[in-house]
């Protein structure tokens, strides 16, 4: 076991007040049972198990992807689904997605998973198994499939499995109490991890501002049989040493290629926050349902680090946690990267680490956005080395394509371009609607493209039926044609006829006598179909009227006379038909 | 050689033909809203004005001088500018049409700009031989596509910016040049020629 | 004597620069027009017939022949300044009636009217349109682009043009100098938030 100093560093960075005493020295507690839960059906693959009036225990599954898309979901308490209807999502948009939504019992009975204590004697297939059923998602934040990642990172050579322990945001402490309270779990999930990948180097990357962590860590780690293969690496504090790239740039001085994953380069990153619900999953048979929410900022009574379950509506917490004066917003998140809400009618989900309720004077609304002056502050804290001030420029007057150029899809959205701007411009906002409107740009090209081919072999398939139309009448013509001259040769050589003069033109009489005369065939035949139509129609009309109760007598009457006309119409087209065939060959 | 050198060096910086001389301001002006135009434009110019250069030298001394027509330079000159300019417009339009469109009537004004003569003239004048007058034209056209690309390059930015309303648009590009000017007065001196 | 030699000078060099020039307009001839592609690629494809020209390509040859290039409504603004980067055009405001064309819109059959007819099925330009005669008929919301050149051939007039529903996307921030009602450093609402 090592513990080691990081002397890297990366490109920019910024040092914001970290205010991590709120919620740090009150160690961690257990929220109260909710007594209804709402679980979003975040993506639109999910599909529910359950319906409205089902019973349901604490960690069944009530929803899973058939695709494997997205995660599993389950009831993070036990008690009766009350509605599976559009809810309101936690997500910037605020808008509503289809949930799930269970009313407690009170009773929170557990669902008996099948639990795996002596993991290293199962399969790897039946741990991937375990995790794909648990409905586990990275914690740290982003929320993507736990299961998906796993899998993707075992088909790949990973050398060197990252284990994010940074928690570089400030007023977060989430990650921090789950070192300290739950180290022994913790190293478990990581040996789980390590069994999976089998990678060469296991490096844990914690910030110095968190020492009761990391001697929690090395105390732990001493009777652990990960000793040997883990190494701690202490960062020294800056925002945002936890970003993925950043924090790989510091623990291997490899950085991540523009537009690739870690994975491409031998590098996997894993939250401690997953890491404990791995173990949870595969040791306990606990699926996810609960996760530690920082509940933190001078508005509140209580704040600390909260066991949330899943689904917990905010307004619930925060009365329970108590908020002792306005806060001047909701903001779920951290200050760099969260988001804000405008009521507090939102669940608690997977991705949600922190709920930070700050007054006006702690962190108070930023002023109005002034022109740019070119000071270049931006460029010397952007982590991803890029240009904020020129992705400003062409965000801000629509060149998108230029911004694209600008590797404007590197940008990991830190903030910390926006927190250094002497002129408070909201450079995050920019690049955001910058990135949206490239996204809509290409959904677009491709679309038009698509339109343009299907236009082009509709065309194309156009002109063929209309050469092949063409073909078939110059054939059929053609033959007919010369079907009636050989015809007309043969009654012309038994009438012998010596003049060959005379031959040819009653040759041409007769190709066009035989044309004529197929045309007079076609022309009575189209007469029959007719008549036999209209015999059906007028049958038809009959059969309506017999079972139409408002139908007189007299119309049923006149029916019929219909009927027996139409007939005779028939009979007498087929005659002349009849009479028309024989003289004539077709080649129908 | 070092002759060669000194001579792309002063055509090329210190007497820049746009920014030091103040020939040839009209595609300056004219073609520098975009970057891409502006190389384009750049380029057919060096090749107009490379070619015409030599070509000039050779009517020079081959025809006007043998049968004493000197007053007639200038016309002659001219046509085999335009004639230089016209092969030019073929190629353009058959390597990039585009660039033959965005272009659109630049690229015939050519003809008409003062730094192709310009430099014809001047060759005469400082009584280069032809492989001097050929590297006089080079020069030229390098200088010019220098000019024209930063400047191109910088109105690109200047399109983007807050600039106040008064100076939007031709104002600040003429100030831009004019710095550009002061900053190319820089050379003056380091090679005499 | 030194005029006709002046005029003699000038005339050989006048024929040997012409010679040369018809020569080299033979070798570079030009065949095709490769602008006509790029331009295409620029234009939304969805064929409608709105610019008077019967589908995007023969607009695009037109365009490339000197055509305006503010007659296409699907395309609206984004399309006339692309066109404009493109060629070095003036991007001139969008000339059409109906302005409203600018929203993306979808045909729709009302299938309890739909009497088999085929007609829509002919007049679509992309074969959005799926059925066969006296079997319902039904558009292929990924396909249609909208054009509406539907709408008219249905005898029982069972189409609509619905609009498609946007997806949220991040808003564009206010700007320099106009008071934002409140905006947090990274990522907000552009609406002003209630006190919890």
């Amino acid at each position: 076991m090592t513990t080691t100093w990081i002397k890297r560093s990366f490109h920019g960075g910024i040092h914001p007040p970290e205010n991590k005493h709120l919620s740090s020295l009150a160690g961690v507690k257990t929220a109260a049972l909710p007594k209804e839960v709402i679980l979003p059906l975040a993506n639109s693959t999910l599909q529910p198990l359950v319906e409205v009036g089902d019973k349901v225990k604490t960690g069944q599954l009530i929803a899973n992807c058939s695709k494997g898309f997205a995660a599993n979901l389950h009831a993070s308490i036990s008690g009766e689904i009350t509605a599976i209807e559009a809810r309101p999502f936690t997500h910037p948009s605020g808008l509503s997605v289809p949930a799930i939504v269970i009313t407690s019992d009170e009773q929170d009975t557990h669902f008996e998973h099948s639990a795996y204590p002596l993991w290293r004697e199962t399969t790897d297939e039946q741990l991937l198994e375990v995790i794909q059923q648990a409905g586990l998602v990275g914690l740290g934040g982003a929320g993507f499939p736990s299961a998906i990642k796993i899998q993707g990172a075992k088909q790949q050579d990973i050398k060197t499995l990252i284990i994010n322990a940074a928690e570089c945001e400030p007023y977060i402490t989430a990650d921090d109490l789950l070192i300290q309270t739950q180290a022994k779990e913790l190293l478990e999930g990581i040996a789980i991890l390590q069994r999976l990948l089998k990678p060469e180097a296991i490096l844990l990357g914690i910030e110095d501002n968190k020492p009761e962590a990391i001697i929690a860590l090395e105390t732990a780690l001493k009777e652990h049989p990960l000793a040997a293969d883990l190494e701690i690496c202490v960062l020294p504090t800056r925002y945002p040493s936890g970003g993925e790239k950043q924090l790989i740039q510091l623990l291997t001085g490899q950085e991540v290629p523009s537009g690739k994953l870690p994975v491409d380069i031998g590098v996997l990153c894993h939250n401690v926050g997953t890491l404990y619900a791995l173990h949870s999953a595969i040791v306990l048979g606990q699926p996810l349902i609960q996760r530690l929410v920082t509940v933190t900022g001078q508005a509140i009574t209580q704040p600390g680090n909260y066991w949330v379950r899943l689904g917990t509506p905010i307004n619930q917490l925060l009365k329970e946690v108590g908020t002792k004066t306005t806060a001047s917003r909701l903001i779920i998140g951290g200050p760099m990267m969260g988001f804000t809400l405008n009521s507090n009618n939102y669940p608690i989900i997977k991705s949600v680490n922190c709920l930070l309720l700050p007054t006006e004077k702690e962190l108070p609304l930023p002023g109005v956005e002034q022109p740019c002056i070119r000071c270049g502050q931006c460029e010397l804290a952007c982590p991803a080395q890029l240009l904020p001030q020129q992705l400003y420029f062409y965000s801000a007057n629509q060149a998108y394509e230029q911004a694209a150029d600008q590797q404007l899809f590197d940008c990991i959205e830190c903030g910390a371009c926006a927190w250094v701007c002497p002129s408070e411009i909201p450079l995050v906002q920019y690049y955001r609607h910058a990135k949206a409107e490239l996204r809509q740009m290409q959904t677009e090209a491709i679309k038009a493209e698509q339109a343009k081919q299907r236009f082009e072999a509709r065309n194309a398939r156009l002109k063929q039926e209309a050469l092949e139309k063409e073909a078939k009448r110059k054939a059929r013509a053609e033959a007919t044609a010369r079907m009636a001259a050989a015809k007309k040769a043969a009654a012309e050589k038994e009438a012998n006829q010596p003049a060959a003069s005379k031959a040819k033109s009653t040759n041409q009489a007769a190709t066009s006598e035989a044309a004529l005369d197929n045309k007079k065939l076609k022309q009575l035949k189209t007469a029959k179909a007719a008549a036999t139509v209209a015999v059906r129609k007028a049958e038809k009309t009959l059969g309506n009227l017999e079972v139409n109760p408002d139908a007189t007598p007299e119309q049923i009457y006149d029916q019929l006379v219909m009927i027996d006309k139409a007939k005779e119409q028939l009979a007498k087209a087929e005659a002349k038909l009849a009479e028309a065939a024989p003289l004539q060959e077709t080649t129908e | 050689m070092t002759e060669y050198l000194l001579l792309l060096i002063s055509t090329i910086l210190v007497n820049n033909f746009v920014l030091v001389q103040f020939l040839g301001l009209c595609p300056f002006m004219g073609v520098s809203n975009k970057l891409d135009s502006a190389l384009g434009m750049s380029l057919a110019t060096t090749f107009v004005l490379t070619l015409s250069s030599g070509l000039s030298h050779l009517v020079y001394h081959s025809l006007l001088v043998p049968l004493e027509l000197e007053y007639l330079r200038t016309i002659s000159f001219i046509i085999m500018i335009a004639a230089v300019v016209q092969f030019t417009e073929m190629v353009v339009h058959k390597t990039s049409p585009l660039l033959y469109q965005v272009l659109g009537i630049f690229l015939p004004l050519i003809t008409t700009n003062c730094a192709v003569l310009g430099v014809a003239l001047l060759s005469i004048n400082r009584e280069q031989t032809f492989v001097e007058s050929i590297l006089y034209g080079l020069g030229a056209g390098l200088g010019f596509a220098l000019a024209l690309v930063c400047f191109a390059a910088m109105r690109e930015r200047l399109a983007l910016a807050d600039i106040p309303k008064p100076f939007q648009g031709a104002a600040v590009a003429m100030i831009t040049a004019g710095l550009m000017s002061l900053a190319f007065m820089g050379f003056t001196g380091m090679v005499q020629l | 004597m030194s005029l006709i030699t002046a005029i003699f000078a000038l005339s050989l060099l006048a024929l040997i620069i012409g010679l040369l020039l018809g020569f080299a307009q033979v070798r570079f001839h030009l065949e095709g027009d490769p602008l006509v592609e790029k331009i295409d690629q620029l234009l939304p494809q969805t064929q409608c017939g709105q610019c008077g020209h019967p589908g995007c390509k023969p607009y695009a040859e037109a365009i490339a022949a000197g055509e305006a290039i503010n007659l296409c409504p699907p395309g609206g603004e984004t399309t006339i300044q692309a066109l404009a980067d493109l060629l070095g055009r003036e991007p001139l405001p969008l000339d059409a009636e109906d302005t409203s064309s600018s929203i993306k819109r979808v045909a729709y059959i009302r299938e309890d009217e739909c009497i088999g007819c085929t007609k829509c099925i002919q007049a679509c330009p992309v074969d959005a349109i799926l059925g066969a005669a006296k079997q319902m008929h039904t558009v292929l919301m990924d396909e249609c682009t909208g054009c509406d050149l539907c709408v008219e051939p249905c005898p029982v007039d069972c189409i609509d043009m619905l609009p498609v529903p946007k997806d949220w996307q991040w808003p564009a921030p206010s700007g320099p100098l106009t008071p934002a009602a409140s905006r947090i450093i990274t990522t907000d609402q552009i609406t002003n938030q209630e006190a919890v």
